[in-house]
C-alpha cells in the first residue's frame, strides 16, 4: 500500500467521523465549528481527485461563508435561548433518521453500480476547448458547454437573497441588513479590515483572472471579495448598504442580466440561446464572468449581511 | 545538489510536522484558552513556516516560491490576529464572571 493510499484512508476516516460529531453533538456551536472542518477536509478530498476548482469552491463555501453563516444562526438560537425546550418528537427524529438512512443508502448503491469504466464527457469538453480560447476545461463547461446551467444558478441566488430580504419586518423594508458592527477602531480586528482587504481584493481578482487557464473564476473570485466586503463591515469600517438603493439592485442582477443579454443575441444573430461566435468568445465569457464575480460578491455578502433590520431613517 | 534539497526539504517538513504535533499536544493537554493559544499558535507559525521553508528549494519557479512565502505570511497574520481576539473574548469572559 502506497503512503498516497494510506493518507487518503486516514483522510476519509477523519472526515466520516468529523460528519458523525457534528451530527450528535448536542451544541449548536461545537457542530457548527464541526462542520467549518469538515468542509475544509472536504476541500482536501478533492484536491486528491485533482478537482482543484471545486476544491477552492468549497473551502470558500463549505468551509468559509457557510461557516459565517451557520455561526451566526448558532448566534441568534442561543439568544432566543429555545435549543433546550424546541428538540424534535421522538417520531420526527426517527423519520429523518430513516428517510436519512434511506438517501445514504440509495446514493451509495448508484454509486456502487455505476458502469466501469464510468461514462463521461471529460474527452469531449477537452477536445473543444479551442471553440472558447479557454484553457480551464472546467470554465469551459461552465461558461460555454453548459452555460444554461450556471446561468439559471445565478439566478438561484437572487432568488435566495429575495428570500432573505423577504424575512425583513415591513419597518425595516429597503433598509440596512444586521446590525451595524461596533469595534475598537484602533483593535486587531479594525487592524487586519485594513490591512488584509488590499491583499484579498488583489487575489479575488487573480483567481477570476486565473480560471480561464488554472483553476479557479467567477465564484470562488467573487466569494473572497465577498468575504473581505464582510471583514470591513464586522470591524465596523463599513456599513451594509440600503437594499432599496438602485445600484445595490443594479449589481444584483448585472451577472445574470449579462448572461441573458448575452444569451438572447445568441439567439438573434447566431446559432442558439447562449452560442458566441468563435472570435468573440473569450472577451464574451470574461466580460460575463467580471459581471458574475461582482454579482456574486454582493449577492454572498448581503446574503451572510441577513435580512433588513435597520430603517431607512436612523 | 538535488540530494542537497532534499536533506533540507526532510528536516525542515519533519521539524514543521514536530511543531504541529507538539502544537496539538499542547492544544489538547494544556489546561486553560490561553495556554491552549499559545500552543496553537506555536503550531501555525513555527510549523507552516518550517514546512514552507522546507518546500521552498522544491519550487519550480521564483514566482512559486514567493507565492509559498506569501501564504505563510498570510497564515501568520490570521493567525495572530485570531489568537488575539480568542484571548480578548477568553478575557473579557473572565473578568464578567
Amino acid at each position: 500500500m502506497s503512503i498516497e493510499t494510506v493518507f487518503e484512508i486516514v483522510l476519509v476516516a477523519v472526515v466520516l467521523t468529523l460528519g458523525v460529531w457534528t451530527i450528535v453533538v448536542p451544541e449548536t456551536f461545537s457542530a457548527t465549528v464541526g462542520f467549518v472542518a469538515y468542509g475544509l477536509l472536504v476541500a482536501l478530498i478533492w484536491v486528491r481527485l485533482d478537482a482543484a476548482d471545486v476544491a477552492l469552491t468549497e473551502a470558500a463555501i463549505g468551509g468559509g461563508l457557510g461557516g459565517v453563516l451557520l455561526l451566526g444562526a448558532a448566534a441568534r438560537l442561543r439568544d432566543a435561548d429555545m435549543m433546550a425546550d424546541a428538540r424534535p418528537g421522538k417520531l420526527l427524529r426517527a423519520g429523518a433518521a430513516a428517510l436519512s438512512v434511506l438517501t445514504a443508502a440509495v446514493l451509495a448503491g448508484v454509486v456502487l453500480l455505476l458502469p466501469d469504466p464510468a461514462p463521461t464527457l471529460a474527452p469531449a469538453a477537452v477536445a473543444n476547448a479551442w471553440a472558447t480560447g479557454l484553457s480551464n476545461p472546467v470554465t469551459n463547461v461552465l461558461m460555454a458547454f453548459r452555460a444554461m446551467d450556471t446561468m439559471l444558478e445565478k439566478v438561484v441566488l437572487l432568488l435566495a437573497i429575495i428570500g432573505v430580504w423577504s424575512l425583513a419586518p415591513d419597518s425595516a423594508w429597503g433598509g440596512r441588513p444586521g446590525p451595524r458592527h461596533q469595534a475598537d477602531p484602533r483593535g486587531v480586528l479594525a487592524f487586519l479590515a485594513r490591512l488584509l482587504p488590499p491583499v484579498g481584493i488583489v487575489i479575488g481578482i487573480y483567481i477570476l483572472w486565473t480560471g480561464s487557464d488554472h483553476p479557479g473564476g467567477a465564484f470562488q473570485g467573487g466569494a473572497i471579495l465577498a468575504s473581505m466586503w464582510l471583514l470591513a463591515i464586522m470591524a465596523g469600517l463599513a456599513d451594509t448598504p440600503l437594499v432599496s438603493h438602485r445600484s445595490v439592485r443594479f449589481i444584483l442582477v448585472a451577472g445574470p442580466g449579462l448572461f441573458l443579454l448575452v444569451g438572447l443575441a445568441g439567439l438573434l444573430f447566431g446559432a442558439a440561446f447562449l452560442s458566441y461566435p468563435p472570435a468573440l468568445a473569450k472577451p464574451l465569457i470574461l466580460g460575463i464572468e467580471i459581471a458574475m464575480t461582482l454579482t456574486i460578491a454582493a449577492t454572498l455578502g448581503l446574503l451572510l449581511a441577513g435580512a433588513p433590520e435597520r430603517s431607512t431613517e436612523p | 545538489m538535488s540530494l542537497a534539497r532534499d536533506v533540507m526539504t526532510i528536516a525542515a517538513v519533519s521539524a514543521g510536522a514536530f511543531f504541529f504535533l507538539a502544537g496539538t499536544v499542547g492544544l489538547l493537554r494544556f489546561p486553560d484558552t490561553l495556554t491552549r493559544l499559545h500552543a496553537l499558535t506555536k503550531a501555525d507559525n513555527l510549523g507552516l513556516g518550517l514546512v514552507v521553508l522546507g518546500l521552498l528549494p522544491q519550487a519550480a519557479s521564483l514566482r512559486d516560491g514567493l507565492k509559498l512565502v506569501g501564504i505563510w505570511l498570510l497564515g501568520l497574520l490570521a493567525g495572530a490576529t485570531v489568537s488575539q481576539l480568542i484571548a480578548r473574548a477568553a478575557r473579557h469572559g473572565q473578568l464578567n464572571r
